[in-house]
């Protein structure tokens, strides 16, 4: 579904992302694995068109999309959902939501997506009239998951969801991901969660250096002494 | 009483026309986050046309609003595309130049194409008055006013309501978060821009009726307008339509009861004293709140 070729990015002159190559399947979670500053962020910003690829390709559903505008790879599938929330702190929650229907292929069937989306998030439903910046940490990432699902993307990327949050709500983000992947959405996410994250994902990309140092399906990269002493502290 | 009756209503009407300049100004200022020191030559060029299709055409100057309004949405949406935009990145102050640049250029092409005449539409409608009661009425202020509300009245559905208009909101407090959810960001400032401009295209075809047209028309009401959108909080819709009707007040009884010549120190200085007691205006919650 996605495949990234050599790809290469930075900002200015600072090289951060050095030729890499990974894939994600139809119907998998995938997730990349990398310390701070790793390049993580910006290897899921330039999949979105926010940030420019210097060289390389990405393809999403066999079209080439590197360098492409943010709208048009939102308007074929592929959404963000952003590290930090990013809301709309003075739109309100249904806005917020609905802002996430925004493209053409997800307008004609919002109204019946809306339902669905609260019926997934029921906290959510709660605050549909209070301003999004008003919230609490918590309901924000939620909130900020909801509006990712308004979209109906084909593939959903998650940076850091878990970012900021008690270990009860990344318990039940982590069942929410599950949900999502359950409904046939692919999965590309980036977890602080290392442990979690690989025992949920079917497969997993190491990040070292601008590169990919490591690959394998979740478990095996469980197994492997080099992520458990790099990523699990163990 | 009644004089005083009558200078509240003149206020309140005048307030209309300062209304229905202010709001373009303040849509273009909440979502592009540029100050349009163009917004009085748009105006000028906006009753130009008004004027020339009432000279040339016989059209009275309700019957071009909409057609100016259609031709200031492409100026307004040109100057974003192709003066603005480029500049996007660049320091903000670059902007305000490009914004007065676009000031001059405009007010010099009008001094060229039309003299420093002042010409004056005899429009029939909307220059007589009207007695209600003990109040004198000018027709075409009360029109002015009664738009001035449609105006903000449409234009709030306009952003709750639709896709686009959300996406204005959007854009204006999170654009990074905004093209995350595929909005085209750059065509959102040139809607905006359009739009606004627009707004000011409407005024022009309501003002004609009332007032000449003459090259530095626009700095005599944008001055004004400026006041009224610090006023009632950069960005706030409703805030200038309060904004404005606040100044027209004060405008009509300072005029009265202090001194003609007095009335705009009378409202520069409520504008400095907003500035510094609270400078986020009467509705304006902060960037971005709209
Ligand atoms: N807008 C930017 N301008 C310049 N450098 C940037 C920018 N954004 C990120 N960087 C740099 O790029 C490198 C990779 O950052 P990135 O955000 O991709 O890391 P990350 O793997 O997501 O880290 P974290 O786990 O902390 O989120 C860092 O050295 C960072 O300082
Ligand atoms: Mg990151």
């Amino acid at each position: 579904m996605l495949k990234v070729h050599d790809l290469r990015a930075g900002y200015g002159k600072s090289e951060v992302l050095r030729g890499i190559s990974f894939e994600v399947n139809r119907g998998e979670v995938v997730t990349i694995v990398g310390v701070n500053g790793a390049g993580k962020s910006t290897t899921l910003k330039t999949l979105c068109g926010v940030v420019r690829a210097q060289s390389g390709r990405i393809t999403f559903d066999g079209a080439d999309i590197s360098n492409r505008p943010a709208n048009e790879i939102v308007e074929r599938g592929l959404t963000m959902i952003p590290e930090g929330r990013q809301l709309f702190p003075f739109l309100t929650v249904k806005d917020n939501l609905l802002m996430g229907a925004y493209k053409k292929a997800a307008r004609s069937t919002v109204a019946k997506r809306y339902e669905e989306v609260l019926e997934m998030f029921p906290r959510v439903r709660e605050r549909l009239a209070q301003h999004a910046g008003s919230l609490s940490g918590g309901e924000q990432q939620m909130v900020a998951i909801a509006r990712g699902m308004m979209a109906s993307p084909k593939l959903l990327i998650f940076d850091e969801p878990s970012l900021g949050l008690s270990p009860l709500l990344v318990e039940m983000m982590f069942e929410i991901i599950e949900k999502i992947t359950a409904q046939g959405i692919t999965v590309l996410i980036v977890e602080q969660n290392v442990f979690h994250t690989l025992k949920l994902a079917d497969r997993g990309y190491v990040l070292e250096n601008g590169e990919i140092s490591l690959s394998g399906t979740g478990q095996e990269l469980l197994d492997s002494d080099h992520v458990r002493r790099a990523y699990l502290g163990m | 009483m009644d004089i005083f009756l009558q200078l509240i209503v003149n206020g309140l009407l005048l307030g209309g026309a300062y209304a229905i300049i202010s709001i373009g100004l303040t849509l273009i200022f909440g979502v592009v986050r540029v100050v349009n020191f163009a917004h009085g030559e748009l105006l000028m060029i906006g009753m130009y046309a008004v004027f020339l299709a009432s000279q040339q055409l016989g059209w009275h100057p309700y019957v071009s609003a909409i057609p100016v309004a259609l031709m200031l949405f492409v100026t307004g949406a040109v100057i974003q595309r192709f003066v603005i935009q480029p500049l996007l990145k660049a320091d903000p102050h670059i902007q305000i130049f490009a914004t007065v640049g676009v000031s001059t250029a405009l007010l010099n092409l009008g001094l060229l194409i039309f003299g420093a005449d002042v010409r004056q539409i005899s429009p029939g409608f909307g220059a007589e008055s009207f007695q209600l009661g003990e109040l004198s009425i000018v027709s075409g202020q009360l029109v002015t006013f009664l738009m001035a509300i449609a105006l903000v009245g449409g234009l709030h559905v306009f952003l709750q309501r639709t896709y686009v208009g959300r996406a204005f909101r959007a854009v204006s407090q999170h654009r990074y978060a905004a093209s995350l959810m595929g909005v085209n960001v750059d065509r959102m400032y040139v809607y905006a821009f359009g739009l606004g401009a627009a707004c000011v295209g409407l005024a022009a075809a309501l003002l004609s009726t009332q007032y000449p047209v003459f090259p530095t028309v626009g700095s005599y009401f944008t001055l004004t307008a400026f006041v009224v959108v610090v006023l009632g909080g950069m960005g706030s819709l409703y805030g200038a339509l309060i904004g404005a009707l606040l100044i027209g007040l004060v405008d009509s009884l300072a005029g009265y009861y202090i001194s003609p010549d007095l009335k705009e120190v009378v409202y520069f200085v409520i504008f400095i004293l907003i500035l510094v007691v609270r400078p986020t205006g009467l509705l304006g919650l902060g960037r971005g709140s709209e």
